[in-house]
């Protein structure tokens, strides 16, 4: 009996070693991570990252522009998917509660959310770029307001959800029209959580690098156009990482750290403010 | 006034309807774009599908030249990658979700949840930058000689750990993809533990259970299904990333059994080479090849959903 019981102990006091374990395993590489591109990425930091632009090949420079076109693209992205992610969420929780369409899309935007990215890049080579003829600053938004629509889907449906269905019931039983407790009583009591949603997305696409290869392209140079290739912090990294110049490496690493503080830094955020209003 | 009412009403029927329309309208967009994709990149491989045929799959050529393309190296890329990351990832998410559910003290489950949830923010370029820069030759100088002299003369799987320590190829690219899948597959599977009953869990602790037989005798039982769904969202993410392989798996076409040869994946070969892909046949090869990702990745997606469909409903909740 003693015996049974040393080794019931045993094996459990095994399992919470291997999950302690593996729990610093995991966050040792975070560290690791964040630790290699913050230490890079400070020494290349400086003021002309954010002045210059892009640098020819073996010479020192910024990423002004690629700041810009990312900075472009992320917003009209924004413009276009959040709207139309906001109107599908509310059909899903709302409107179409518990229609057959709700259940299907409910299900295949989740299956969005995860679809390879480049595949979505590649969709939006074929429907805009090789229609227009030319890579240019609209496709790349389009692909990255496709990655940002199930996302914002996912969120306002839920978002939408969590309003108490007491609302809905005190707002009908004054007659006011459904369209009117949509738009006036629900957005308005789900509006955090909403936002959040179209953050976390922002902070999902500000990284993507694989739909702005055959669509936005990159551009060495100014410009303010975006129906021409348009310069973008992810690509520059990508091709900037890839090639065998130093001063190369070190904007790639640069921009790598404002991508990362940018990305955690919306992360924390989007937390700080669910943790606030839930109180 | 009596004239009056049946105009609000009117009108407010219609911007009811309208409203209806609109959502009703960007949730079939949502169908729309998924089956537009499916179907353009079917339409654009067609070429690659009507010229090579079935052996579009089985072939291992892949020369821009001679206009000769075949599937095999990255898709045997890509499972291969997708296989190492799992077998990382797996056992390491389960132990955080353990963790953080049952073992670590209440105070320390929200910053350690949230630590995890940023690795999953981490950008997958950033990923393949640190892969190429850091993690690469940490492999070619430590783990790539050691792994040549210690399993390389072992018979049958030496050859799988013989290769030229460079620290690129796919070793490395599924180590760095299981390390962005643990977020991913740790923050499912915790939500799945967290959705298990606690009577159930309580109950096995009151007949004297320790909390391993608890894990490994109620809550894995209960949550199977959940647990290979969380497992297979991992896989359809390891499946279709891209930035984080390209940087380190070598962009070779060659068709080797060992790990430390440099090798290439779908979504890497369509990274490095659609922009370059000028003739008409290399490029809708590539989009053949994104065709074949995006059928694998929809129904490996479509299982992992299902999985998890029926834990979430037990618990509530809709995703």
């Amino acid at each position: 009996m003693g015996l049974i019981l040393l080794r019931r102990r045993l094996v459990d006091a095994l399992a919470f070693l291997f999950a302690s374990g593996a729990t610093l395993f995991g966050l040792f590489w975070l560290f690791w991570i964040l630790w290699t591109t913050f230490r890079q990425g400070f020494g290349a930091i400086n003021v002309a990252l954010f002045t210059q632009m892009t640098p020819p090949p073996g010479s020192a420079g910024g990423l002004l522009n690629a700041f810009y076109g990312s900075a472009v693209m992320i917003l009209l992205a924004v413009i276009i998917g959040a709207p139309l992610g906001v109107a599908a969420g509310t059909y899903l929780a709302e409107h179409g509660r518990h229609s057959r369409l709700a259940k299907v899309v409910s299900f295949l935007n989740d299956v969005l959310l995860s679809a390879p990215s480049i595949v979505i890049g590649l969709f939006v080579y074929e429907i805009v770029v090789r229609t227009s003829g030319h890579f240019s600053g609209y496709a790349g938004a389009v692909a990255l307001a496709m990655i940002l629509l199930p996302i914002v889907v996912r969120t306002s449906d839920e978002a939408l959800r969590l309003v108490p269905d007491q609302m809905r019931e005190a707002a009908f039983a004054l007659g006011i029209p459904r369209w009117r407790v949509t738009a006036q009583i629900l957005y308005k009591a789900a509006l955090t959580a909403i936002l959040t949603g179209v953050l976390l997305g922002v902070a999902r696409i500000a990284g993507e690098t694989a739909p702005l290869l055959f669509t936005a392209l990159n551009n060495q140079f100014w410009s303010g156009s975006l129906s021409g290739p348009l310069a973008n912090v992810p690509v520059v990294i990508f091709q900037y990482a890839m090639s065998p110049y130093d001063e190369w490496h070190a904007l790639a690493w640069a921009g790598a750290l404002v991508l990362t503080l940018f990305v955690l830094g919306l992360n924390l955020a989007v937390r700080i403010i669910a943790k606030r209003t839930s109180k | 006034m009596t004239a009056f009412v049946p105009v609000v009403k009117s009108r407010s029927a219609v911007a009811d309807r309208v409203f209806n329309l609109v959502t009703a309208g960007a949730a079939w967009l949502v169908l729309i774009l998924l089956g537009a994709t499916a179907a353009s990149m079917a339409w654009g491989g067609r070429l690659a599908f009507e010229t090579f045929g079935l052996g579009f799959i089985t072939s291992t050529d892949w020369d821009a030249v001679a206009g000769k393309f075949g599937a095999l190296v990255p898709v045997y890329g890509t499972i291969v990658t997708s296989l190492i990351a799992l077998i990382i990832a797996v056992p390491v998410s389960l132990g955080i979700a353990l963790f953080l559910t049952d073992i670590a003290p209440r105070w320390i489950r929200g910053p350690i949840g949230i630590a995890v949830e940023l690795l999953a923010a981490i950008p997958s370029i950033i990923y393949g930058m640190w892969g190429l820069f850091v993690f690469a030759p940490f492999m070619a100088l430590h783990v790539d000689p050691w792994l040549n002299d210690t399993l390389g003369p072992l018979p049958i799987i030496g050859a799988v750990f013989t290769g030229p320590p460079i620290g690129i190829g796919m070793l490395t690219a599924g180590i760095v993809l299981g390390i962005m899948v643990i977020p991913f597959i740790a923050a499912v599977a915790r939500d799945v533990f967290n959705a298990v009953p606690p009577p159930l869990k309580e109950s096995a602790v009151a007949l004297g259970s320790t909390r391993w037989e608890v894990l490994s005798r109620v809550t894995l039982p209960y949550a199977r299904s959940a647990v290979i769904g969380a497992i297979f969202l991992g896989l359809g993410r390891a499946l279709g990333e891209t930035m984080a392989v390209t940087f380190v798996l070598g962009n070779a076409h060659d068709l080797s059994i060992s790990l430390l040869m440099p090798s290439n994946s779908i979504a890497a070969a369509i990274a490095n080479e659609f922009t370059e892909a000028d003739a008409e046949l290399y490029r809708s090869s590539l989009i053949a090849l994104a065709f074949l990702l995006f059928v694998v990745t929809f129904i490996v997606l479509s299982a992992a959903k299902l999985l998890l469909l029926r834990i979430n409903r037990a618990h509530g909740k809709t995703h």
